[in-house]
């Protein structure tokens, strides 16, 4: 266990936002991939979106990143609107995603020189330095990533995904190819960044123990809509569950029975 | 400062693919090197056999050197920009600060790197094995040059456009487009030898102008400045036009997913 961090304010809704999404609404045709969402992430908190596939998770976190154009609604990164102030948005952001890896064919080291130039990272050299060492890639700075175990790719994107030190940080299943170990001390170092650096994270995952474990707070997912919203120790008894897979699979299989909270 | 260094990401990018990879830098040199090498001995074989007084090496070697720099030109934005698509880099890369004017722009700067190379190359053994003096050409060489660079530069985008438009399948269409154009370019006969409405077609294309400009001087006849502006106004405004069509395409892919598509494998 990581241990969820305890500090004040956490969760709070007067707390600074570094996330706000209000009305978010992406339509296919007539089918509502994200259905009029509302939501924010102060600074520190770990905020989990969780759902079943389909329910809007990637479809959400690409909206955010500015990669598809919502059909309604607003988005703000620290004040700034991702649809008018794209550049000043996305240089407080960045993420990490199982779909995404960074280009096999550069190295570790050069994809992140590459990457921090784009960012805009002041003492670059000496960033790239830190997080090889923080993420213990110093061995693999000059291997090719597309040759890296799946969970070395992993740490390497998180490395990118930090290079900036961003205000807001998506992860999408962030620890899913790590094994127990190496995704508990990934878990750590997230944690670390996030209380020191007072950043904001939307964190998705499958891994429910891995959700209550770090989450300060917890949006369920289920087409395109916040079916429950809240502490992810509290919720499940809220709804006469033991745990929080049991209100995935509850959630998963019949979102009707259950309302938001 | 900002734009400027992204852009320099887009090429620093590009400069490691090549450093680290002796099959990328081997194209640049190797392609235009054997069309040199070859159109070299066709041109000694032609004024072997020709009547004296015609020299085949400015007219048929000038223009495969001329057309193989356009090529190269093109390709160079091209292949850079496949660079990103074979490697599912989209969403890495916009989903960054970046725009789309500092990524083209990335993509341009890092052509005129490697075209120049295979520009450098064409030139040592056109002149050193096969004596093509540009002497010949006079001062007119530079604005064919630049003619030439600002229509590579428009269909290389206008190609990545459609990449990034119809999927990474569609780069088949991309590779074939200079070989394409180049009956309508009037590259080794003057315009008058087509077919009227290809005539109309040719003069839609900037390479016509400079190709027959180059005849022109070969000859010893007069080629107007004038006509060479229009070719360059010409390739400005295809450049405009493709920048244009690269925008609304990238702005299409936002709009529908598919850029988000082009990556992700799920839409969770």
């Amino acid at each position: 266990m990581t241990g969820k961090r305890t500090s004040a304010g956490v969760g709070d809704s007067v707390m600074p936002k570094v996330l706000t999404v209000e009305q978010l609404r992406r339509l296919y045709g007539k089918t509502a991939a994200v259905d009029g969402i509302s939501f924010g992430v102060g600074q520190g908190e770990i905020v989990g979106l969780l759902g079943p596939n389909g329910a809007g998770k990637t479809t959400i976190i690409n909206m955010i990143l500015g990669v598809l154009e919502p059909t309604s609604g607003t988005i703000r990164i620290e004040g700034a609107d991702i649809a008018a102030s794209r550049v000043r948005a996305l240089e407080r952001t960045n993420f990490a995603a199982v779909y995404a890896p960074l280009p096999g064919n550069l190295t570790v080291c050069q994809n992140l020189r590459v990457f921090g130039l784009m960012y805009g990272v002041k003492d670059l050299g000496g960033r790239i330095e830190a997080l090889l060492e923080q993420f213990d890639l110093k061995r693999l700075r000059h291997a090719k990533c597309g040759v890296l175990s799946s969970g070395e790719q992993t740490r390497v994107s998180l490395a990118k995904a930090m290079i900036n030190r961003p205000r807001l940080l998506l992860l999408d299943e962030p620890t899913a190819s790590l094994d127990p170990a190496v995704a508990s001390d990934i878990r750590m170092q997230i944690h670390e960044f996030v209380s020191r650096d007072q950043v904001g994270v939307l964190w998705t995952s499958h891994n429910m123990h891995e959700v209550a474990d770090v989450c300060d707070r917890v949006l369920f997912l289920s087409r395109g809509r916040i079916l429950l919203e809240g502490d992810p120790g509290a919720l499940p008894r809220a709804h006469g569950m033991e745990t929080l897979e049991e209100l995935f699979i509850a959630v998963a299989r019949e979102p009707l029975a259950l309302r938001r909270t | 400062m900002a734009p400027f260094r992204r852009t320099a990401a887009i090429v620093l990018r590009q400069f490691y693919l090549m450093r680290g990879s002796p099959v990328r830098v081997l194209p640049i040199f190797a392609w235009v090197a054997v069309d040199i090498v070859l159109w070299g001995f066709i041109t000694r074989y032609l004024n072997a056999i020709a009547s004296p007084g015609f020299d085949f090496v400015p007219v048929l070697l000038g223009a495969i050197l001329l057309w193989d720099f356009f090529t190269r030109v093109m390709h160079g934005v091209s292949i850079a920009f496949l660079e990103d698509v074979w490697s599912h880099n989209f969403l890495n890369l916009f989903a960054s600060p970046l725009s789309i004017r500092e990524y083209v722009g990335g993509l341009v700067f890092t052509s005129i790197a490697t075209s120049a190379l295979g520009l450098i190359t064409m030139v040592v053994l056109a002149t050193t094995v096969f004596g093509l003096s540009f002497f010949v050409y006079g001062l007119m060489l530079v604005p064919f040059l630049l003619v030439l660079f600002l229509f590579g530069i428009a269909l290389g985008v206008f190609s990545s456009a459609l990449v990034l438009r119809f999927g990474p399948a569609s780069e088949w269409i991309v590779w074939p487009i200079p070989a394409f154009l180049s009956p309508f370019a009037a590259v080794f006969y003057p315009v008058s030898t087509l077919p009227p409405w290809m005539q109309k077609a040719s003069w839609l294309l900037p390479p016509s102008y400079v190709f027959e400009g180059m005849r022109a001087i070969v000859s010893g006849g007069a080629y107007r400045g004038t006509t060479l502006l229009l070719s360059a106004c010409l390739a400005v405004l295809y450049i405009v036009l493709a920048s244009w069509c690269f925008t609304r395409i990238h702005r299409h892919a936002v709009r529908t997913g598919l850029l988000a598509r082009y990556s992700a494998e799920s839409t969770g």
